[in-house]
């Protein structure tokens, strides 16, 4: 279904990511975890075709997404949709309007610079919404709302692209453990029910494990494992995270559960 | 929004109609600004023809004549252009420095108004609309008004245009500069205040750290302004390249190839600064980034 060969970006000296090779053959969720700066967002930036591939190829179905340019790949776009950290939401519009905008590629431009949507395509976007549980939502702005708000109308705009992919470059993580959890749900259920692929960068372990059906583990922009959460040992997950043996999976956790630390630390003293 | 009052949750249903009766009022009200705009630009712009000495249609195909005399003239007299380059330069620079002098002193000034005046960075809080109208008015009022009124009181010359642009940007700068300042992260500056530094010390290393990109490439903007500022002043009597400019174009045709040369000096002088200034504003931000 979606096959990455080779993939590499640079940044000037800088290798971001490093021959990537992923090969998924049915829709599936899937987590990708490692350091900051590990190549994890210019992966999915580049899988997004938002960013520039420096080598390597990225195919769908057969069709070669890193050759495309102008409307082929807008197109290609359209049907792979990102979730960012920040929501990337048009603050000052109302919230359906920025539900609305995961139809621009569909519309034209002269209808939609005057906000003129069909009436089916509002329906199904305030149906959107209800299934993620905001449509009383609807005609505020979108930042009148809060952040786990704001990150389900992203996924929102997000569905209503009716995508093959999700691609979601860190979605919890300018959020409270509780909106995170509704937000990993909502997207767990969207894979479950409508069986499209889900590919979401995570730094925590325990959301990646709780969540998807398959984890890649990535260092220094190489893929350094790629399996099942169950490989996922704790040995693995310090090569992942570069971390020594002091190591435990509590501390990349932002799990209410784990914050109920048995042992509080001593505190140092400054002379 | 008559269905969201019933108790409880509105229904998907309600939250559609009422959405959709919210899209249809917006609708009707750009469609009628619309409207309105359209209806008066037309009439506008009949009102305006009409009352025009000569009409706009009449006198449209000849709006290429002056321009082309111009050339013209200067085309032929091609041979004297560099010489008088040359014999104009001194007046260049008197435009320049008539220009970088306002700006300086203008900047200045509108640093410590913007500062003044600007929500949650105010000395005195509540002088802040004595400080935002006083801005308004040095705004205002154009720099030629003041420039007239100068010249009357301290005679021609190049100090009167430069106390007349310092003080207009001087108050467009505060404005652009407030709404920069309104911007900033307030975190350093109460992280500096939680250290008992004193309102100067908290201006100067906590804002102005964040704004300085934004304030000099503002600053290097009003500078071109002022280059085109100064040479306009000229015309009133301020001296520098304007006054060389209005003096060849009154005497109309036999002295357009100086008109011509002014023309080049100054539109020279506009891209060499406009370069310039991308520059910095462009290390200015890359800086920035690392």
């Amino acid at each position: 279904m979606l096959s990455i060969t080779g993939l590499t970006k640079r940044f000037g000296d800088k290798i971001a990511v490093d021959a990537a090779n992923i090969q998924i053959d049915e829709p599936a969720m899937i987590g990708i975890i490692g350091r900051s700066g590990a190549g994890k967002s210019t992966l999915l930036r580049m899988l997004n075709r938002l960013s520039d591939v420096s080598s390597g190829q990225i195919l769908f179905e057969g069709e070669d997404v890193t050759a495309m340019r102008g409307a082929a790949r807008r197109q290609w776009q359209s049907r792979c949709a990102m979730i960012f950290q920040q929501f990337n939401l048009v603050p000052r519009m109302d919230v359906v309007s920025n539900v609305l905008h995961g139809t621009l590629n569909r519309r034209s431009t002269l209808a939609t610079m005057f906000n003129l949507y069909p009436q089916s395509d509002i329906h199904k976007a305030i149906d959107i919404l209800d299934r993620l549980g905001i449509a009383e939502q609807a005609s505020k702005r979108a930042e009148a709302l809060s952040g786990g708000q704001q990150q389900r109308v992203a996924i929102a705009r997000a569905l209503m692209q009716d995508p093959a992919i999700i691609l979601a470059d860190e979605p919890i993580a300018s959020l409270d453990p509780m909106n995170a959890q509704v937000v990993m749900q909502s997207l767990r259920d969207i894979h479950e029910e409508d069986g499209r692929m889900v590919i979401a960068n995570l730094h925590t372990l325990d959301t990646a494990r709780r969540y998807c059906d398959r984890v890649i583990g990535m260092r220094d922009g190489r893929i350094v494992f790629d399996g099942t959460p169950e490989q996922l040992t704790t040995g693995v997950a310090r090569d992942i995270y570069g971390a020594g043996a002091d190591f435990s999976e509590a501390a990349t956790s932002t799990e209410i559960e784990t914050l109920d630390r048995s042992k509080v630390r001593p505190a140092k003293v400054y002379a | 929004m008559t269905a969201t009052d019933t108790a409880g949750a509105p229904s998907v249903g309600d939250i559609r109609a009422s959405y959709l009766a919210q899209v249809g009022r917006r609708r009707l009200y750009s469609g009628l600004a619309l409207l309105i705009f359209m209806v008066l630009m037309v009439s506008g712009f009949n009102i305006a023809d009409e009352r025009n000495a000569g009409g706009f249609w009449e006198g449209l195909h000849q709006i290429g004549d002056y321009p082309g005399e111009v050339l013209a003239e200067a085309w032929e007299k091609r041979a004297d252009l560099p010489s008088l380059i040359a014999k104009f330069f001194p007046a260049l620079i008197e435009t320049i420095n008539i220009a970088a002098m306002s700006t300086i002193i203008g900047a200045i000034g509108g640093l410590i108004l913007s500062l003044l005046g600007t929500r949650g960075l105010a000395k005195w809080p509540r002088l802040i609309p004595l400080f935002r109208r006083f801005s308004d008015i040095l705004r205002a009022i154009p720099e030629i008004v003041i420039a007239l009124v100068l010249i009357f009181i301290l005679g021609g010359g190049p100090v009167p245009a430069m106390i007349a642009i310092a003080l207009h940007t001087a108050g467009a700068l505060a404005k652009m500069f407030s709404e920069v300042a309104e911007n900033a992260d307030l975190k350093p500056v109460e992280g500096l205040t939680s250290t008992g530094a004193t309102w100067t010390q908290r201006m100067m290393l906590g804002v102005l750290p964040q704004v300085a990109p934004n304030y000099v490439s503002y600053t290097l903007l009003r500078f071109e302004i002022n280059i085109r500022a100064s040479a306009i002043l000229g015309f009133v009597g301020a001296g520098g390249l304007g006054y060389e400019l209005r003096n060849a174009m009154a005497w109309g045709p036999g002295r357009f190839d100086e008109a011509a040369a002014i023309f080049v000096l100054l539109f020279g002088t506009i891209v060499f600064f406009d370069q310039v200034s991308s520059r910095y504003r462009n290390l200015l931000t890359e800086g920035q980034a690392q």
